[in-house]
């Protein structure tokens, strides 16, 4: 696998953040009706720097690209509304060396972002430095802001980087936009799918395949301690298994020596163990396997199914799905295997839970009456939300800052069975801003990284 | 030493043989019980044949299929699947039935090896079908081993849900992808 290029340094902050801004800060716990109105200033640079970008990487306004990264980045939250750029009445340099905040606010602007672009040479090799700058408009004032410099091909980063921080800053909670979300890239006709690993930006760009889809491939999901690791399962050689996979290196191995298939794997909070269904003779357990020391564990002992198995962030606790009522519904257990409890008892079957990365939910899929939800239950199962019904949908898996679910829907083929396509699709934790994301291929089993290191 | 050994050798085959008959009466009344309700069906399905939805119970008895669409040959008169109840791994009496015959196939070709694929319908959540498909595969392989072919001859794999033979997205389609087919691997 190519080797992925990422940001070299984080140079400075160019001003401590203000201690007390007059900002209207975002309230994202509840579906947000009443997006905030947001001005992102196109990224300046001279004519200089314009043609040696042009040399790199063919983009004619780096600056306005950048600004479009996180125009969508924050648009797509729907807690922002972003205004249009033709109603801008300031330059884009005076902007970003002082705002005439008058014009900002005629425009009902309450925020301004405004940056600029430069070309480095460290080494003999080229960069680019970003400068942004977060202005608020009502309260007249600086905010916030960095400059960073990067490897030209990281540039999107830069985007996403900005947006994060704009958006912790405007709703108190860290961002999600300098992610990777890893998926099952599918092709072909519904009883022959090809299957391939797929990774891309959160918002859907550079997309790279990982696996050729010579071979069935399900499930993968990231390290969240190491955004550089993932693991999945894999028919290779007919021989469905658990694997590893360094994406810096390609280096890939398989997960334990067991007899029968294994599956349905996640990684620990800090990627020291994994955890998987082992199925053998008929019956499925859950089984953690410590990647350091290699000695691995049964945790279940139930001649039901059990799979689908998640840590808490903790580590302490294992959410998992059991038929062994009769019906698969949701079970939390230690991590060790003790004290296993149902939580879910609501009409309908529980599957695929997946802990939340801050600890106080759980997110499931529910068939009842022939529908299929995503919700999310407290870890002791009360406070049942549905938060939307299709008919088939599955796989949610956490926005690292525990905001947003992405998960894939598949339609329903018609009466000569075509028809067919699989989705990725976001879900704000509210219920609200339901949004395709959109892939190359159709698409399947999406997993979110964590912020992304370097 | 001898004695005892006869001892333990006896104790083992009574225990066995309680095996063994505990099972077959198990057996017994569930056979009873569904060909009882295979009249019923056929019956019902003969009364009203114009009927479209009636056609449709023809080809499913409950929710398993009963018709022969996409089942293939693991031999000659030796059919290659057998079809499940949503959610279930039972064998039903027409299942054991085909299964018999696999049996009998495997034990007169003795040289043959077999991988029995599991699957499931697409109603279900991805991981949790890769384990049903692995449940229904070894229903059907311990059935197989029942009738004298021997385990290491039997592969088992599960597709759960990733290899549908019908797309179709409606109760028969999803019949038809509840199923356990023996292949030849060699």
């Amino acid at each position: 696998m190519k080797k992925i290029l990422f940001l070299v340094f984080l140079i400075y902050s160019i001003l401590k953040p203000s201690i007390s801004f007059s900002l209207v800060e975002i309230d994202i716990t509840r579906g947000n009706l009443d997006p905030m109105p947001i001005s992102v200033s196109p990224f300046f640079s001279n004519d200089d720097t314009n043609d040696k970008i042009k040399n790199i990487l063919n983009i004619n306004d780096l600056g306005l690209e950048i600004s479009k990264v996180i125009e969508n980045n924050l648009e797509k939250t729907g807690l922002f509304d972003a205004i249009e750029r033709e109603a801008f009445l300031q330059k884009p340099d005076i902007a970003h060396l002082k705002p005439r905040f008058e014009d900002w606010s005629l425009i009902k602007s309450q925020v301004l972002i405004t940056g600029k672009v430069a070309t480095k040479i460290i080494n003999n090799k080229d960069y680019i430095n970003v400068e942004f700058k977060l202005w608020d408009v009502l309260g007249a004032k600086f905010v916030d802001g960095f400059s960073l410099t990067t490897t030209p091909r990281s540039w999107r980063r830069v985007g996403h980087k900005i947006s994060d921080k704009v958006y912790e800053r405007l709703t108190g909670e860290s961002g999600y936009f300098d992610t990777r979300i890893i998926y099952v890239a599918e092709e072909g006709p519904k009883t022959q799918r090809v299957k391939k690993l797929a990774l891309m930006d959160q918002d859907g760009f550079n997309t790279k395949y990982i696996t050729l889809g010579n071979e069935l491939v399900l499930t993968p999901r990231f390290n969240p301690a190491d955004d550089k690791i993932i693991t999945y399962m894999s028919y290779f050689r007919n021989d469905p298994r658990v694997y590893i996979v360094n994406l810096q290196t390609g280096d890939r191995k398989v997960v334990g020596d067991f007899r029968g298939m294994t599956f349905a794997p996640r990684f620990s909070p800090n990627g020291q163990k994994l955890i998987m269904s082992l199925a053998k003779d008929g019956n499925s357990e859950i089984w953690v396997r410590d990647l350091e020391t290699n000695l691995q564990e049964k945790l279940t002992d139930h001649p039901s199914i059990d799979t689908s198995p998640s840590y808490s962030p903790d580590g302490k606790y294992i959410t998992f799905n059991s038929d062994r009522s009769g019906y698969q519904q949701i079970y939390v257990m230690r991590s060790d295997g003790s004290n296993v409890k149902r939580i879910s008892f609501g009409k309908g079957i529980y599957g695929t839970p997946v802990w939340s990365p801050r600890g106080d939910l759980i997110a499931f899929t529910k068939l009842h009456k022939g529908r299929f939800f995503i919700g999310v239950m407290r870890t002791d199962g009360t406070g049942e939300r549905l938060l939307t019904e299709n008919f088939y949908q599955e796989a949610p898996s956490w926005s690292p800052n525990g905001r947003v679910i992405i998960f894939y829907r598949e339609t329903k083929t018609d009466k000569k069975g075509s028809g067919f396509s699989a989705k990725l699709w976001s879900i704000d934790l509210t219920g609200y801003n339901e949004r395709l994301v959109k892939t190359e291929t159709d698409a399947s089993d999406p997993s979110w990284s964590p912020l992304l290191k370097n | 030493m001898n004695l005892s050994k006869i001892f333990k050798n006896a104790f083992l085959v009574i225990v066995f043989g309680l095996i063994v008959t505990a099972c077959a009466t198990k057996k017994s009344v569930k056979t009873t019980t569904e060909s009882s309700s295979t009249t019923t069906t056929t019956k019902a399905a003969e009364t009203q044949k114009a009927d479209p939805i009636e056609k449709l119970d023809a080809l499913m008895q409950g929710d398993v299929y009963i018709g022969s669409d996409t089942v293939g040959e693991l031999a000659s008169g030796v059919p290659d699947r057998v079809f499940f109840a949503t959610n279930e791994t039972i064998l039903t009496t027409a299942s054991r039935e085909t299964l018999r015959k696999q049996a009998a196939w495997l034990r007169q070709n003795s040289n043959v090896t077999v991988v029995v694929e599991g699957h499931a319908d697409e109603r279900g959540t991805r991981e949790y079908n890769l384990a049903l498909g692995e449940r229904r595969a070894n229903a059907a392989k311990d059935y197989l081993m029942t009738y004298g072919v021997s385990s290491d001859r039997i592969k088992v794999l599960s597709y759960g849900k990733e290899r549908p033979v019908d797309s179709g997205s409606n109760p028969l389609s999803w019949s038809k992808n509840r199923r356990s087919v023996t292949v030849k691997a060699n």
